[in-house]
């Protein structure tokens, strides 16, 4: 392997040649380089993104160097975002980097198309009204977004996006698709070329459990009028009918299909997750849809012509008690089904390409393989604006998370960084950011957060003292921990929009440094 | 011009904090220069400062594993104010750390890891002392762990966190009435990551649950059966292991296998792509050889970072009591949307290894060897091959052969004598256990009484100052 490989060996194993590939094409553009901005740019360059673009318009201060690691003694003075550049140049020389010596909020007010050669905008620690400004720019130049704040043991990062949408989300715990309720002819006609009641003993522990259960359904289903086992005793029964074709305690593979059972319970068709998607206004093709929602509309046709209520077969099966004839066999035909589903849907997806007016072979192989593939596990994620959320987010939702002890503490912070803005824009400085005045300062933050809330239709709201007492004691500080957690949460959000692998945060999360309680809220 | 007006300090984020008086904070919080003083061991005297602050004025904290969360370690607590941290770690500079171990260049590749992180962080940030110990976890002494007043983990080991765990819980002592004495605490803040997931979580022994109360969270490893691997391989993984397990010994005798020595890496995978095309089974590639062989744990910089600095405020705010303490696991997962938990495990009051310890009674006329030879009859221990200790004393070592041999004569002396003639005290036994019918090494307290002994008449004031 040559060295650049070798070097990102461990997280190639999780998002693959293809996911780099997106990281190490991307550009991503830092607006503010203290430690929250500087740590999340960190974990990217270390990944081998593409290139880095730091605006900061402010000089390292001395208080930089107890919360920053990319500022030391020599850049006292000098540019933050020329010392930060240089210092996370050093962790990777494949990455470009650069750095513009302005002030963010001045640069978003003064040249607004300069954001748009990015393919993501990291934010940090702006206020309201220029989160709102960027906000729209990015959305207007298709660009995506991430704020993020951390602000004393508090903080928050917040993903802005209009759509994202995924075909390899990875998800953790996901169904294997066998089929095992609903077979096609020659998983079928395989299954019985196998006898269950095979004498030598060998033989009969190495049948997979595949065949044992797409057998005993079959079984069953002549029994029972076509029907699968559905009430909680026929399960039972169809799991003592197994249990009864076992000749040995030790049949681990008579075991796996006792676990597996319930495989052959589960419903068959498309999940409602995958209905709502090919619902979705979207997957009506037009000459500007994406190339996702092109393949969406082919599904679309597919579950309702050749797939029988089915999305196209995955194709993998899973380890299991086996020969190793039986189980290269099993394999081979679920490699078959998937093939020719694919086929199908390729050819789909060419007619509508056709018929939209695009090159009938812009969408690649490979991409349609994956999309089959992955065709149960699409995910679309869609952001509100966030001057949308600001001044209309949900009432209900406040209401609920205020009264319940795992939330309040979030939503606390949620309503409390919102009104160190507005506290701020009356008063030329953040709560408690110097010393002396801190009952003032409490006072004000109280009333200021207390209209806030009526603002939001949240009236009769409160807050509890303590919270509103540790904001003030915050300070505006930035904590290196803090930072860097919160730094960190923002960089795998960044690395999920820009592979397009796993799913990226739905809603707002508030760093709550106090307990941990913290939450991602949906307003 | 702005610092001619107010001179601006390093700690100018961390003042917010450490100074001002707030509600939401440990029960132990006493804001102010002192508890500033205390983390970065500034030698200000002060007859204000409270037992608390004088207790921990010489406040040392030792970083464990110096790769991925270690390196985020070292960088998170310098930057909070710790000014004198250790680390240690065995491993040396590899290719493949450099994703995410941020100290560490391609220059550095094959020098300690210790001694390259602890010289990056001090070149950053003025006023840390680290000292790096590149040496393994199991060849310091004891008594080396007992200088440090925290122990935060970063390791990639099941194993090695156990080792920590029960040298840590090793320190402590509990009263009469079973309760913790507060002095001999020795608190751990434990971190973990895999991919886009991790945990951080606080273990205050005698308090929280140790690493060894909540060890069914760690379930084992799943092994391949050999018989699978020998008779009915299915898929690529069995070919590796075959190759590796089986045919690596049939070839090579009794030359052991190095998973660090490419040549023999490239030998199982050739061996593992024949048996693969013997069988018709796709899918063996050198990269898949090599984390089947190594069990390499997928490992991203941001969760390393994540679950770091996680740690280090827990660190901090449980020497500063500046905040609430995580009560005490945090479980971070980032591959489908975000969620972050945190459970409150509790305690399990029979821990061999945070707990009071098992009671032992003898007679003082007890040999060691009886004493050992008890140990493996025990049904809470079924101890075999024991090393004993006694505070800093090995009163018996199994091994290197040159100590066991200097040891050996203690074995036909009595162990009351060789205690030091104590009514009661604990001891530290170390050894094979068999636990769930499988052989481990196993570092186990027991609280042993002479029966007999002087003072047993008013055994309940005499002992435990
Ligand atoms: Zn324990």
């Amino acid at each position: 392997m040559s060295e650049p490989k070798t070097k990102y060996d461990r997280q190639l194993r999780i998002w693959g040649e293809l996911g780099q590939a997106a990281l190490e094409e991307a550009s991503i553009c830092l607006l503010n380089c203290g430690p929250t901005g500087s740590e999340a740019l960190k974990n990217l360059v270390l990944g081998g993104v593409g290139s880095i673009t730091i605006v900061d318009g402010s000089k390292v201060e001395i208080g930089d160097l107890g919360n920053n690691f990319m500022v030391d003694e020599t850049s006292v003075g000098q540019s933050k975002a020329k010392s930060a550049c240089a210092f996370l140049q050093e962790l990777n020389d494949a990455v470009k980097a650069k750095f513009i010596e302005e002030n963010p909020d001045t640069l978003i007010i003064t040249n607004p198309s300069f954001f748009s050669q990015f393919t993501l905008v990291i934010a940090t620690q702006l206020v309201e009204d220029s989160m709102v400004k960027l906000d729209r720019i990015c959305r207007e130049a298709n660009v995506k977004l991430v704020f993020v704040r951390s602000y004393g043991l508090a903080g928050f990062v917040r993903v802005s996006v209009k759509e994202h949408t995924i075909i390899d989300s990875k998800p953790d715990h996901f169904l294997d698709d066998l089929r095992l309720n609903n077979p096609w002819p020659e998983l079928k006609s395989f299954v019985e070329t196998i006898d269950l009641n095979v004498s030598d003993p060998a033989a009969h522990k190495h049948i997979p459990y595949v065949v044992i259960l797409v057998k005993m359904a079959d079984e069953w289903t002549r029994s029972h009028n076509g029907n699968l086992p559905s009430t909680r005793e026929e399960k039972k029964e169809f799991k003592d009918l197994v249990k009864s074709k076992m000749i040995s305690m030790d049949e681990d593979n008579y075991k796996e299909a006792i676990e597996a059972a319930f495989k052959v319970f589960a419903p068959r068709g498309i999940s409602s997750e995958i209905q709502q998607i090919s619902n979705d206004s979207c997957s009506e093709p037009s000459s500007n849809s994406s190339d996702f929602w092109v393949m969406v509309a082919a599904l679309k046709e597919f579950v309702s012509n050749e797939g029988d209520g089915e999305a196209p077969l995955e194709g993998s099966i899973p380890d299991m008690t086996s020969t190793t004839e039986h189980y290269i066999n099993l394999q081979k035909i679920y490699q078959a089904k998937a093939e020719a589903d694919f086929l199908v849907i390729e050819e789909r997806v060419k007619n509508i390409l056709k018929k939209i007016g695009r090159d009938s072979s812009s969408i690649s192989k490979p991409i349609i393989k994956s999309f089959c593939k992955n065709a149960r596990k699409l995910k679309v994620c869609r952001y509100r604006m966030v001057e949308d959320e600001f001044t209309n987010p949900s009432v209900t939702e406040i209401q609920k998370c205020l009264a319940d002890e795992d939330y309040s503490g979030a939503m606390g912070f949620y309503i409390l960084l919102r009104a160190v803005d507005r506290f701020t824009a009356n008063y030329n400085k953040f709560p408690g950011q110097f010393d002396g005045g801190m009952d003032e300062d409490i006072s004000r933050l109280k009333t200021t957060a207390l209209s806030l809330l009526t603002d939001l239709g949240c009236n009769g709201s409160v807050l509890p003292d303590d919270l509103i007492n540790e904001m003030c004691r915050f300070g505006a500080s930035e904590l290196h921990v803090v930072a860097a957690f919160i730094g960190g949460i923002a960089s795998q959000e960044v690395i999920k929009l820009v592979t397009k692998q796993f799913v990226p945060m739905l809603g707002t999360y508030i760093f709550n440094g106090i307990d941990h309680k913290s939450q991602l809220l949906a307003l | 011009m702005a610092d001619l007006e107010a001179p601006q300090s390093k700690s100018r984020d961390l003042d917010k904090l450490l100074l001002r008086a707030g509600n939401l904070v440990g029960p132990d919080f006493y804001p102010g220069t002192e508890v500033k003083a205390l983390i970065s061991q500034l030698s200000i005297v002060s007859s204000s400062f409270s037992d608390f602050v004088i207790r921990l004025l010489s406040l040392r904290v030792l970083v464990v594993g110096a790769g991925g969360l270690g390196c985020e370690l070292l960088k998170d607590l310098a930057l909070s104010g710790f000014r004198n941290l250790d680390v240690i770690d065995m491993d040396r500079i590899e290719v493949t750390n450099l994703n995410r171990q941020f100290l560490f260049r391609l220059e550095d590749v094959g020098k300690p890891k210790a001694e390259i992180a602890a010289k990056r962080v001090m070149e950053r940030v003025s006023g840390v002392e680290i000292v790096p110990h590149f040496s393994r976890i199991e060849d310091k002494e004891l008594e080396f762990y007992n200088n440090f007043n925290i122990i935060a983990l970063g390791l990639d080991s099941i194993e090695a966190r156990r080792y920590i765990n029960g040298v840590a819980c090793g320190f402590l002592e509990y009263d009469e009435d079973d309760t913790p004495r507060r002095e001999t605490i020795k608190p751990m803040v434990d971190g973990g990551t895999e991919g886009f997931k991790g945990h951080a979580r606080v273990i205050v022994p005698g308090v929280t649950p140790c690493f060894e109360c909540t060890i069914w969270l760690f379930p084992p490893q799943v092994k391949f059966p050999l018989c699978t691997l020998a008779e009915t391989p299915r898929n690529a993984a069995h070919c590796i292991e075959y190759a590796h397990l089986i045919k690596w010994h049939e070839v090579h005798g009794g030359k052991s296998f190095d998973p660090d020595e490419p040549e023999h890496m490239k030998w199982v995978y050739d061996e593992a792509v024949k048996r693969a095309e013997l069988f018709g089974i796709p899918g063996v590639t050198y990269s898949l050889t090599q984390g089947v062989v190594k069990n390499i744990i997928p490992a991203i910089a941001s969760t390393n970072a994540i679950i770091s600095a996680a740690c280090a405020l827990e660190t901090l705010k449980i020497v500063s009591g500046c905040s609430k303490t995580l009560a005490n696991y945090l479980t971070y997962n980032g591959g489908e949307g975000l969620h972050t938990k945190v459970t409150e495990f509790v305690r399990d009051k029979d821990c061999l290894v945070c707990g009071p310890g098992i009671l032992i009674e003898l007679d003082t006329s007890v040999t060691l060897q009886k004493f050992i030879d008890m140990l493996e009859e025990h049904p809470k221990l079924l101890l075999s091959k024991a090393s004993v200790k006694h505070g800093k004393d090995s009163l018996y070592m199994q091994a290197p052969p040159v100590l066991e041999e200097m040891h050996r004569p203690n074995l036909s002396k009595s162990l009351y004598d060789l205690m030091g003639r104590v009514q009661k005290d604990t001891v530290h036994v170390f050894g094979t256990a068999l636990k769930n019918e499988e052989k481990q090494s196993s570092l186990t307290k027991l609280r042993v009484v002479f029966k007999g002994a002087d003072g047993v008449a008013d055994m309940d004031t005499a002992i435990g100052a």
